[in-house]
């Protein structure tokens, strides 16, 4: 273990082990980014969400925290202009494609989505972008829970836990470009693909793309 | 120069005994008639293939001994197919636009007897007394050919011709010096990537040289995606062994023990001269185990990939050499560090491997010598659209536009007038007139909003909408986006639906500030070049022609009349000469009707904008116009 060392983040001095990933490092110090595809594990993050960016000093564009290695002093900032107008963008975007409606969801309010939202004051409506969410079919044949493809960030978090926490590894990212999904192999139905219903994908999920299903929980 | 003890002479002497023995095989040749013909990609699309055997036919009948070669390309595409003749008392003669009729005369007249047909000859290709060579037109006289140079002269499939013409010399040379002394000098030559984004290639092989980690690999990306692009095709079609010469090199500088060539599918036909290659190379101990007795090995595979623009990309190409699906991830790490299965490797471009022997054959001072301070070299353009000369040419880097498009280019087309061009494809810029002075190369053209990028350059003239350019470009960008990223997937979405909206008529003032600020957002947010690049077409065409933006949104009309939604064909009465009807049977909508009093007249509820009848109407009348804003419904 490599000895700790000193950064400074928003002004305020923080311990981190050098090598660690800045946005781990930020969020155990009590320092909220906003993330949804970053992975503590992953040594290579997918760094897809593109919402964790911040600015470090002596680099001259903002970089996502989550790949952004931690080096003794580096001074960070996570709300410059650059960076919430990035993140203000980000999340506009992945909202203009997203179905909300949070009173029919069942996360409702729990999510990493809201979270988001409320840390850095972000509407959740989207006037000036065009909506561009569809009406996917959603997966119910697992039972104890339902996968929404509507409501789905492509995080990848289900993905990476049902292949590295659970073992099984039947989800994974198909086709390309605004049809990139999270599906099962030949895009079958998730239980007819393997799966032990263990509920790992569920758990990860920051958004409401897979959640339990209420009357079957209770 | 430093040489590596135990390998002094060896290699150099092993290549010299090759070279000998290929221009021995090569003398006889020399003394017979010889013609060559330009079946690369392009020269085939124009019918060179037909030409091909009609000469071979003709030279059968005739029982004429006369060899015939297939070459690659010229460059010169505008006149394909291109046929040069070489026969002993003559210099040999370019031909140009050589159909069968051409050849069989060309045999008659010239193999038969002794009229070399100057009528239909370009150029003649060495200096002489009866006939201007290349370099007497203003394209061969500002181009400077060094990666192009053996392109459509020498027979791609015969390794002996590229030996006669001192191939493989520079690896025999870089093999007899230090890898580290390799490296140094094509850092100190100063060449810059040809992919696109200009990165030191130098730099890059000593990190992956100085990288741990065995074993390492060299890749060539020639996986060419831009639509508009295709020197990288023409290179490997015409001329391969300089590829794999410079790939060669390239893997004995860093240590690399395997090498991979990433050529896109849809290039079948530079797959298979470049497996002609390697096999020759092969079986002459230029490839494999112990290269020229150098005791360095390497093989290399041709991988045939998938066809996506982003595959062009470095991490999503390794990620597709390996098997995964062609999608970018987060760089650092570097495929110079950790690229391949892990390990430290090289990417370079096909042009960039091509100047490599180059280098090692004349040095870094005379590379540096063409060429900018900054980007020495040259650069090699696809010329196209409204330019007189399209085709492909090789120019010193800080050639100006000017001199590209009005003295290579030969002007723009039909003596219209320039607008623009768009330079790098669809990572790139347009730049308007006022940019016709501007030195190109990497870092002004970056200064400027446009890149290089893979060297497509489109020339606009006043007949092309600048909204639909850009339109055009980002729908393609927007199509091949992979979709794993924010930015790029609905960023370029949303900049379509606003840019779709525009070209249609139904923009708002307030679209062009979020198209702006959106454009900013997906260059800044996007995780690989892709998305970083894709609103280039719109950030420049929106500063350099923000007016046309407004006149499609505020008055729904488009000044180039190209936006099929904002215009309208009309016949001029005055202008229809009533007595003929070409445009009347032109019309596959039947729209086009006769009035009672003869005249012609278009329905419009029927007409679906094709423009035949504007182009079949005769040179004379030109009664067919186009307007913009469209008119209501005329005649009926
Ligand atoms: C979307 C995208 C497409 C690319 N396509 C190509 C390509 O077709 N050929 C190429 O050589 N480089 C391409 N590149 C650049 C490569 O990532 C890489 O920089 C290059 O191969 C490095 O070679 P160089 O240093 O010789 O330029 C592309 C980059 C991006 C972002
Ligand atoms: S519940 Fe099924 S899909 Fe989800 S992690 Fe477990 S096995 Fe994978
Ligand atoms: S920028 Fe586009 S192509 Fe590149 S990773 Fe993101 S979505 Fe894929
Ligand atoms: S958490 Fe860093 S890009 Fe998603």
């Amino acid at each position: 273990m490599a000895a700790k060392v000193k950064i400074t983040i928003d002004g305020r001095e923080i311990e981190a082990s050098p090598g660690d990933r800045l946005l781990w490092a930020a969020l155990d110090s009590g320092i909220y980014i906003p993330h949804l595809c970053g992975i503590r594990e992953e040594n290579h993050p997918p760094a897809s969400c593109r919402l964790c960016f911040v600015e470090i000093a002596g680099m001259p564009n903002p970089v996502t925290s989550c790949t952004q290695p931690v080096t003794a002093g580096m001074v960070v900032y996570t709300r410059s202009s650059q960076v919430d107008r990035l993140v203000r963008r980000g999340f506009q975007l992945l909202l203009s494609a997203y179905h909300l409606r949070c009173g029919e969801c069942p996360k409702n309010h729990t999510c990493e989505i809201r979270r988001i939202a409320k840390e850095r004051g972000l509407k959740l409506r989207v006037k000036d972008l065009r909506p561009l969410d569809r009406d996917l079919p959603v997966d119910a044949s697992a039972g104890d829970f339902v996968y929404d493809p509507n409501r789905c960030v492509l995080c990848g978090q289900c993905a990476w836990a049902c292949r590295h926490r659970a073992g099984v590894g039947i989800l994974g990212f198909v086709r390309r470009g605004m049809e990139r999904r999270i599906a099962t192999f030949g895009e079958a139905p998730i239980l007819a693909s393997g799966c032990t219903r263990c509920g790992e994908c569920v758990k990860a999920c920051p958004a409401g793309g897979l959640t339990f299903q209420k009357e079957a929980s209770g | 120069m430093k040489t590596a003890a135990t390998l002094e002479v060896a290699p150099d002497q092993i290549y010299r005994d090759l070279q000998h023995a290929a221009r021995q095989r090569l003398t006889g040749e020399k003394e017979e008639p010889l013609v060559m013909v330009g079946t690369a990609t392009c020269g085939r699309a124009a019918g060179a293939l037909d030409t091909l055997a009609a000469f071979k036919e003709e030279i059968v009948r005739r029982h004429l001994s006369v060899r015939v070669r297939e070459v690659g390309c010229l460059g010169d595409c505008y006149l394909e197919p291109m046929v040069i003749i070489q026969k002993p008392g003559y210099p040999p003669f370019i031909y140009g636009e050589v159909d069968e009729g051409k050849a069989r005369r060309l045999v008659a007249d010239f193999l038969v007897n002794d009229d070399p047909c100057l009528e239909f000859a370009m150029a003649a290709l060495e200096p002489n007394d009866i006939f201007p060579t290349l370099a007497d037109y203003p394209r061969g006289f500002y181009e400077q050919r060094v990666i192009t140079e053996l392109c459509g002269i020498i027979d791609p499939t015969e390794i002996d011709q590229y030996l006669d013409h001192e191939g493989y010399a520079a690896l025999a040379r870089a093999l007899s010096m230090d890898p580290g002394e390799v490296v140094a000098q094509v850092k100190e030559s100063k060449l810059r990537g040809r992919g696109g984004a200009g990165f030191p290639t130098g730099l890059k092989w000593e990190t992956c040289r100085k990288a741990p980690g065995t074993p390492k690999y060299v890749i060539c990306n020639a996986d060419e995606g831009d639509p508009g692009a295709f020197m990288d095709r023409a290179l490997l079609e015409s001329n391969p062994h300089q590829v794999l010469e410079g790939l060669l090199i390239a893997a004995y500088a860093v240590g690399a023990s395997q090498g991979y060539i990433y050529v896109r599918a849809e290039y079948p036909l530079a797959v298979e001269r470049l497996k002609t290659a390697l096999d020759q190379a092969r079986q002459r101990g230029l490839l494999g185990e112990n290269i020229l007795g150098s005791g360095f090995s390497l093989d290399l595979a041709v991988f045939q990939g998938s066809g996506a623009f982003v595959c062009g990309e470095e991490t999503a190409l390794i990620a597709s050499l390996e098997g995964r699906p062609g999608i970018p991830s987060h760089r650092p790490p570097f495929p110079a560090v950790s690229g391949l299965y892990g390990q430290p490797t090289v990417i370079n471009n096909v042009k960039t491997l091509s100047y490599v022997p180059h280098i090692l054959r004349q040095g870094p001072d005379w590379f540096r010598g063409i060429g900018t301070t900054d980007s020495p070299g040259t650069a090699v353009f696809a010329l196209a659209g409204k330019v007189a000369n399209t085709g492909m040419v090789e120019v010193p880097m800080g050639t100006t536009l000017r001199r590209l498009v009005f003295d290579v280019g030969g002007g723009i087309k039909d003596g219209k007038e320039f607008k623009a061009v768009l330079i790098g494809g669809p990572s790139g810029g347009c730049l308007p007139e006022t940019a016709l002075d501007l030195a190109i190369d990497f870092d002004s053209l970056q200064q400027a909003g446009a890149m290089m990028g893979s060297g497509g350059l489109v020339v606009l003239d006043a007949d092309d909408c600048m909204v639909e350019i850009a339109r055009f470009f980002l729908e393609f960008t927007q199509k091949e986006s992979c979709g794993k990223c924010t930015f790029c997937r609905l960023g370029t979405k949303q900049m379509l639906e606003i840019l779709t909206d525009i070209t249609k008529g139904r923009g708002k003032p307030e679209d062009l500030t979020l198209l702006w600020e959106l454009a900013g957002d997906v260059k800044a947010g996007s995780l690989c070049g892709l998305g970083k690049t894709a609103p280039n077409p719109v950030l420049s065409t929106l500063r350099h022609f923000r007016h046309e933006y407004e006149v499609h949104i505020d008055e729904g009309r488009c000044p180039a009349r190209m936006c099929q939604d904002l215009i309208t064909y009309y016949i001029v009465p005055q202008k229809c000469t009533k007595l003929c009807n070409v445009c009347v049977g032109s019309c596959p909508a039947e729209a086009v009707y006769t009035r009672p009093d003869g005249i012609k007249a278009i329905n419009q509820e029927l007409c679906i904008k094709c423009n035949n009848c504007l182009v079949t109407c005769p040179p004379e009348h030109q009664a067919v116009v186009k307007i913009s804003p469209p008119s209501p419904a005329e005649g009926a």
